[in-house]
């Protein structure tokens, strides 16, 4: 790998042990993935702040023991703990406490206490080109696909090493050559079903398990595909595969024809998603009918449009099982000042901000059906919490919630 | 195998049980870091243990922080011997990394072809991936 004079300085001890440390992880990495340079970045999103055991925390300390501190504009992904909201926390009192000692590490090494899974909704986000070192897999796919800046998978530990040194491989989605698609998937579904926020996560769990890894040009997409609606899709497509970036042709920033996502080459490499794959895809996902013990919602985090329709959703109404609704502190402040925090609050609602349902006990159901407006929440919910998922778009989970028992038109 | 071995993508020696993943796998709701077993409900080796085994995967899958999971087994002693990929994964590369950095723990991972032909133990060794016959 050709590295420049700085980062030879860097790697050598001259900038201190934490950047020595973060850059030798950096090479490495780099060299695995036959990366021939590092390049600049501007912005750091960070996923290493989820406490996952002693082996995180041991990683951040040695950090701030050798002085790390970061020098690019760092936001903080989800924690295991609801600051806002403590008495939400029903695990164990060392977890939490390590989890919290993680938290402030993060934070003392100069990270923006953001907390959010969905660091694309704060009013500080990457602009269109940009490189950035982002964690977190739907924050990856949202980044590289909706916004057209360009990240590349970054697991926990390199995420921070990158914030740390402003550098990162120049390789993959960095790269020009890197985000042109190398499969075509044509979407053969009549066209009502792109109105339904449902069929936007269950295609991206689709997608996923046809990708992989592999950078996608949806053919058949539309202006109905909203940045939520992207946003669900990604981030199941990042769950049920490795996807990291996507291009919806005529919607996202880089495929305004099928030719300028491919750079310009006829694909042999194609596949058609149907409304059969579709529904199975549903089916797999969970429960159509029966009993609700509680829903869950805002997997990615809730965006102030989806805080503003649920308000609208809810009025008049009470939920008769516990329903969460995940989001960021920025955003409910935000939903606070319009009003809509009201009437989400009067339904019944809990509100949890900083974390999410899926990763940290906070829901009272244990075991049952819960159901979820999110791909991604739908994949990770059963392994994480052993709790049965019903997937469904919005509307249908308030509707569910209200009458008690999963309400769910066949849509398909 | 190519004529110069597989890609080293970390550098190690590891002996285990083939554990051909028939999917990939997250190891983020995908291994228990205290158990060594695989838990992710939809994935067809569920239950299976991935502790002490030479891990085949075509490719990584899903959650970023997959790297704190296997340094976190790593540590706890649960985690697979080491890996074969189909692609390089540098999520399972940097938690590999760390945890040899924090703990001196090895966890060798490889790029090539799948193992193929023998069921039982194999070796990584540097850019050479070999059965252990008997």
């Amino acid at each position: 790998m050709l590295l420049t004079e700085p980062d030879q300085a860097m790697l050598g001890g001259a900038q201190g042990m934490a950047v020595q440390m973060a850059m030798e992880l950096i090479v490495a990495t780099g060299e695995a993935e036959a990366a021939p340079a590092l390049l600049d970045i501007t912005t750091a999103h960070i996923d290493g702040c989820l406490y996952h055991g002693q082996a995180g925390l041991d990683f951040a300390r040695t950090l701030i023991e050798a002085g790390a501190r970061v020098r690019v504009p760092t936001t903080l992904n989800v924690s295991s703990l609801d600051l806002l909201h403590p008495e939400l926390y029903r695990g164990s009192q060392d977890t939490a406490a390590s989890a919290r000692l993680l938290m402030d590490a993060y934070v003392e090494m100069g990270c923006a206490p953001s907390w959010t899974c969905a660091p694309y909704q704060l009013s500080s986000r990457p602009a269109f080109g940009e490189q950035i070192a982002w964690g977190e897999s739907n924050a990856i796919v949202f980044a590289n696909s909706v916004l057209g800046a360009r990240t590349s998978r970054y697991g926990d530990f390199l995420d921070i090493c990158c914030a740390l040194t402003g550098r990162a491989p120049a390789v993959g989605l960095h790269t020009e050559e890197g985000r042109r698609a190398t499969l075509q998937v044509d979407l053969d579904v009549p066209g009502h079903l792109l109105a339904d926020d449902l069929f936007y996560p269950v295609l991206g769990h689709v997608l996923g398990r046809i990708a992989g890894s592999a950078v996608a040009a949806l053919v058949g997409l539309d202006e109905r595909a909203t940045e939520d609606r992207l946003k669900a899709l990604g981030a199941a497509a990042a769950s049920s595969g490795a996807v990291a970036m996507f291009h919806a042709v005529g919607v996202t920033p880089e495929a305004a024809t099928l030719l300028e996502a491919t750079g310009g080459v006829d694909l042999a490499n194609k596949v058609t998603i149907d409304v059969d794959d579709l529904r199975a895809a549903r089916v797999s996902l969970g429960p159509a009918g029966g009993p609700l013990d509680a829903v869950s919602v805002g997997t990615p985090h809730f965006s102030l449009e989806e805080m503003k329709e649920l308000a609208r959703l809810v009025v008049g109404r009470v939920t008769r099982v516990p329903f969460y609704v995940n989001t960021s502190r920025e955003v409910l402040t935000k939903a606070e000042r319009e009003g809509w925090f009201a009437p989400i609050e009067s339904y019944g609602a809990t509100i949890v901000t900083d974390t999410c349902t899926y990763i940290t006990p906070i829901m009272e159901t244990s075991g049952g059906v819960v159901m979820t407006n999110s791909g991604k929440w739908a994949f990770y919910a059963p392994g994480n919490l052993g709790v049965e998922v019903a997937i469904a778009g919005l509307e249908a989970c308030v509707d569910s919630a209200t009458s008690g028992e999963i309400v769910l038109g066949d849509i398909w | 195998m190519t004529e110069n071995g597989y890609r080293v993508l970390v550098d190690g020696v590891a002996l285990g049980d083939l554990l051909q993943l028939d999917e990939p796998l997250s190891l983020w709701g995908g291994l228990d870091a205290t158990t060594g077993l695989i838990i992710d409900h939809h994935h067809p080796q569920a239950g299976e243990s991935m502790s002490g085994r030479i891990v085949v995967m075509p490719h990584g899958r899903g959650s970023s922080s997959s790297s704190s999971v296997l340094a976190e087994a790593l540590r706890l002693g649960n985690a697979p011997a080491g890996f074969v990929l189909g692609e390089p994964d540098a999520i399972l590369v940097i938690g590999a990394l760390v945890a040899n950095r924090l703990y001196g723990t090895s966890c060798p991972i490889v790029c090539g072809p799948a193992p193929r032909g023998w069921a039982g133990m194999w070796r990584i060794e540097h850019n050479r991936v070999t059965p252990v016959s008997g």
